[in-house]
């Protein structure tokens, strides 16, 4: 007795579909989430990946069957059946995938959304919903509003977000918070609160990524972009930069660390107080190393330009003296 | 194969320039036939493939250990580059318009192109282009890859990055003539009968890829000269100290060069389209809708550029409305491959080389549209942007797709193009060998990307060294296929079987002519008997009228 093929057709289809949905839940290519927007981003990764896997099987299991079925037996001669095309099936194969991006763009809209992508501070301030804490008034860029990035989301908890600047040099990023004056060289944030990057290039563009948040942001010189997260599993994560900036782009990396609110509040009040004490912790971040003046020569000389990279410098923080070049750029950050 | 033994000349005798066979002194003139011009390009256009895998494989040895210690930094990243650019202007562009030139006269019975000294002079802009590419490795070699973001790109070296833009504006000119002439062949000099409906397929999808050139290369020109002007004129058009705008240059690079990926692979799209019908026996599964989806591909790939700045400077809306039009362009491409699958659905499929490579192209094609898709979604996208996720979608793109396409096309039309057949064993550990390097080269990748390696890196974290060394494994194996492919194709040119007029019993026009073609393609006007996928309708394509090698030269080829 033969199998009616209706059937094995539809045996065939189920185990496809069971096939997607298991691996779409446990393909394990993804690191550990740390943060509430990591959860979205793998909600929307796993859906994809049962719909992209069971397409890929489809295809791949049709092209495999007439590979076999269909192959040209030695000494035929003959042409296959005179088939030129069948319009419903057409229909169906070109509205079934159409509902399916639909699909998923509503989706990616729905989370973007949830993820704060709508949110960004310039069009919250227009809407009077969000307080923007990080224009401090002495912040070289104070007026500025991000122009591009991921903002705050609604409900990010009573707490205000912890801000942060960020700026982004070949090869380093380093890290002010403007309500403290504390500039440090790896990034530290409170679990469970949210933050709000708000990032600047000094020379190139770079991006600011963290895999485990799966955020990542271009930080455009010449512009303010924004990231808002909430870290939500404590720990130690890579930041690494996304865009190519140079020979030494792959070692352009850095470290989050994102613990509890009781030792972030330490590790903050203990950087206050040795920044009282002594001027140098400022300096002693790495990028606190070198003038403004410095940064912009490598940028100058080349475009063969008619001006001193001082003088530059001076026309990013027209503001500040040229007497304490060491001090200048913590200066202008704080 | 049966049909190959049977064509098999008797083995003694010593090999003969027959129908249009050219001296091969004739590739190195200025000639204006197009099927000359055809030939020229493939082969310049693999010569600069060479050179872009040697680059490859040195890519993948640096990789193959998390430190930089192979080649320096600062060389991976001008490697990097010229692998990029040369691959993409050089290769694809090139050996895509070199199949169109070849076949577009033929397939719609014409006598060449419609401008043949402009098509000349198209192709001769290449060689100057590639040797211009090249040498710039030696000057301050351009290290910003191959999209050369400002202000990377104008502070790192100015003679090297002068002769890059130097290059690709040369390169981009020849595309723009080549893109018109095959538009206006298309549109004019069809043989009487043959509507736009009866064109073969390829030549559908040579139109879109026409228009896509004509109207995204000058844009890409547009953005390269303002990029020299940065360089060495001290402007600021995307210079922020001097108030210029770098996601500018982004913009209007991907305004070419998103479109620029359906000029690489339409082309294949459309080889494929008439490969496929003629190896399986079947005719194509619905011409019109695949003849339409090239063009719904081409404009909708208009207006998805943005999808690759998700995380740059784009403002919001801008993310959503690219993501909606970058997921639409999934449903035409997936009326190809849907149609190409049914084409196969109860054909009579020969595993001759060509038809080997075009289910690779399916099999591999399929899943980069489906990673595809999936960095269209803007929150997934942020995450792997820049990574080596992306890196794997476009070479299952590029290599599943338009390199398989080329090879593919090679092995079909190649006893058209020379007058001798190819060795099919050989073609077949060349796909073998292929498809396993690729998929093992290319596959590890996307797990590397998610699992948060970024691209264009010298050095990496070693958690992803096994992964690395997998790929490179993989790069290797690609690398050594090639070996078997260029032994058969220098061999058989000059000591393959003689081809018959139509080795494959194929329908279209460039079938209906001597192997290699006459002169001037045709000694009569071809009359259209058929559809060009007519199968199964009893039509049998005629075997080699005697007359056709009534007026063969019999002096033995001049070498």
């Amino acid at each position: 007795m033969k199998i009616p093929s209706s059937i094995l057709t539809m045996l065939a289809g189920v185990t496809l579909t069971l096939v997607s949905l298991w691996y779409g839940q446990n393909h394990g290519l993804m690191p550990v989430a740390a943060s509430h927007e990591a959860e979205l981003v793998d909600e929307l990764f796993d859906a994809m990946m049962v719909i992209s896997v069971g397409l890929v099987i489809l295809v791949e299991g049709v092209l495999i069957i007439a590979a076999i079925r269909f192959r040209r037996r030695d000494g035929d001669e003959t042409d296959g059946p005179h088939i030129e095309g069948n319009v419903p099936l057409e229909i169906l194969w070109t509205s079934i995938p159409t509902v399916i991006v639909l699909g998923i763009s509503v989706y990616s809209f729905s989370l973007y959304q949830q993820m704060g992508g709508l949110n960004l501070s310039n069009q919250a301030a227009d809407a009077g919903a969000v307080e923007v804490a990080y224009a401090s008034d002495n912040s070289s860029n104070s007026g500025h509003l991000a122009s591009a990035g991921i903002g705050l989301t609604q409900g990010m908890g009573d707490q205000p977000p912890v801000a942060v600047n960020v700026k982004a040099l070949q090869y380093a990023f380093v890290f002010t918070y403007p309500e403290s004056g504390v500039i440090s060289g790896e990034l530290k944030v409170p679990a469970n609160r949210g933050v709000n990057l708000s990032m600047e290039a000094q020379d190139v563009i770079h991006a600011f990524w963290v895999p485990e948040l799966r955020l990542k942001q271009d930080v455009v010189p010449g512009e303010t972009t924004e990231l808002s997260f909430i870290a939500t599993r404590e720990g130690t994560y890579p930041i690494v930069c996304a865009e190519l900036c140079g020979p030494y782009h792959g070692a352009m990396r850095s470290q989050i660390q994102v613990q509890s609110p009781d030792e972030f509040d330490a590790w903050m009040q203990s950087q206050i107080a040795s920044q009282d004490n002594a001027v140098e912790t400022v300096a002693a971040a790495p990028a606190a190393e070198r003038s403004d003046a410095d940064y912009l020569a490598p940028l100058a000389q080349p475009l063969n330009l008619d001006v001193e990279a001082d003088a530059l410098a001076q026309l990013q923080a027209p503001a500040h003296s040229h007497e304490h070049p060491h001090y200048q750029m913590a200066a202008r950050i704080d | 194969m049966a049909q190959v033994e049977i064509l098999e000349s008797p083995a003694s005798s010593p090999p003969q320039a027959h129908g249009g066979e050219r001296k091969w002194t004739d590739y190195f003139t200025f000639s204006t036939d197009h099927k000359v011009i055809g030939i020229q390009y493939m082969v310049t256009g693999f010569i600069f493939y060479l050179i872009g895998g040697v680059l490859a494989t040195m890519i993948r040895t640096e990789l193959a250990t998390p430190q930089p210690d192979f080649v320096t930094p600062e060389a991976y990243n001008g490697i990097m580059t010229l692998h990029g650019t040369v691959m993409l202007f050089l290769w694809i562009v090139p050996v895509g318009a070199g199949l169109a030139n070849y076949l577009i006269p033929l397939m719609i019975g014409a006598r060449d192109m419609a401008f043949p000294r402009l098509n000349a002079i198209a192709f001769w802009m290449i060689p100057p282009s590639g040797i211009l590419l090249v040498s710039s490795y030696f000057f301050e070699a351009p290290s910003a890859g191959w999209t050369s973001y400002p202000p990377l790109s104008v502070n790192t070296g100015l003679v090297g990055q002068g002769i890059w833009i130097l290059a690709i504006l040369v390169g981009g000119t020849s595309s723009i003539l080549g893109g018109l002439n095959f538009a206006v062949t298309m549109l004019k000099m069809r043989v009487p009968g043959m509507t736009l409906f009866k064109m073969p397929l390829f030549c559908w999808s040579m139109l879109a890829t026409s228009m896509l050139i004509l109207i995204g290369t000058p844009v890409l020109a547009g953005a390269l000269i303002l990029l020299a002007f940065d360089l060495f004129a001290g402007t600021s058009f995307f210079n922020p100290a001097g108030g210029g705008n770098p996601v500018l240059f982004q913009h209007l690079f991907w305004f070419y060069s998103h479109p620029a990926v359906y000029i690489f692979v339409l082309p294949l799209f459309g080889a494929i389209s008439d490969v496929i019908p003629v190896h399986a026996r079947k005719p194509i599964f619905g011409y019109q809708a695949i003849a339409f989806s090239s063009f719904a591909i081409s404009f909708l790939g208009l207006i998805v550029w943005a999808h690759h700045m998700f995380t740059s400077g784009t403002p919001p809306w801008l993310r959503m409305f690219f993501m909606i039009t970058t997921m639409i362009i999934a449903v035409p491409t997936g009326i190809k491959i849907f149609g190409w699958l049914a084409t196969l659905w109860r054909g009579k499929i020969a595993y001759t080389s060509a038809m080997l490579f075009s289910m690779g192209f399916i099999a591999t094609f399929t899943i980069g549209g489906v990673t595809g898709v999936m960095l269209a979604a803007v929150p997934f996208d942020i995450h792997v942007h820049d990574t080596y996720f992306v890196v794997a979608h476009f070479h299952y793109i590029l290599f599943g797709g338009a390199v398989f396409g080329v090879y593919m096309s090679v092995y079909h039309w190649f006893p058209k193009m020379t007058g001798h057949m190819m060795n099919e064993f050989w073609g077949r550990v060349h796909f073998v060998l292929t498809f396993i390097g690729m998929n093992l080269t290319f596959m590890p990748m996307h797990e590397l990307g998610l699992m948060g390696m970024n691209r264009r890196v010298a050095l990496y974290d070693p958690q992803f060294t096994d992964l690395n060394v997998m790929a490179t494994i993989g790069a290797y194996i690609m690398a050594v296929s090639t070996i078997p492919f260029i032994i058969n194709a220098v061999w058989s040119w000059r000591y393959g079987p003689k081809a018959p007029a139509n080795p494959w019993r194929a329908l279209t026009l460039e079938w209906q002519t001597t192997s290699p073609p006459a002169i001037e393609n045709f000694d009569e006007l071809p009359v259209l008997k058929t559809g060009p996928y007519d199968y199964g309708l009893g039509y049998i394509p005629e075997i080699d009228p005697p007359e056709l090698y009534g007026k063969q030269v019999s002096e033995p080829t001049a070498s």
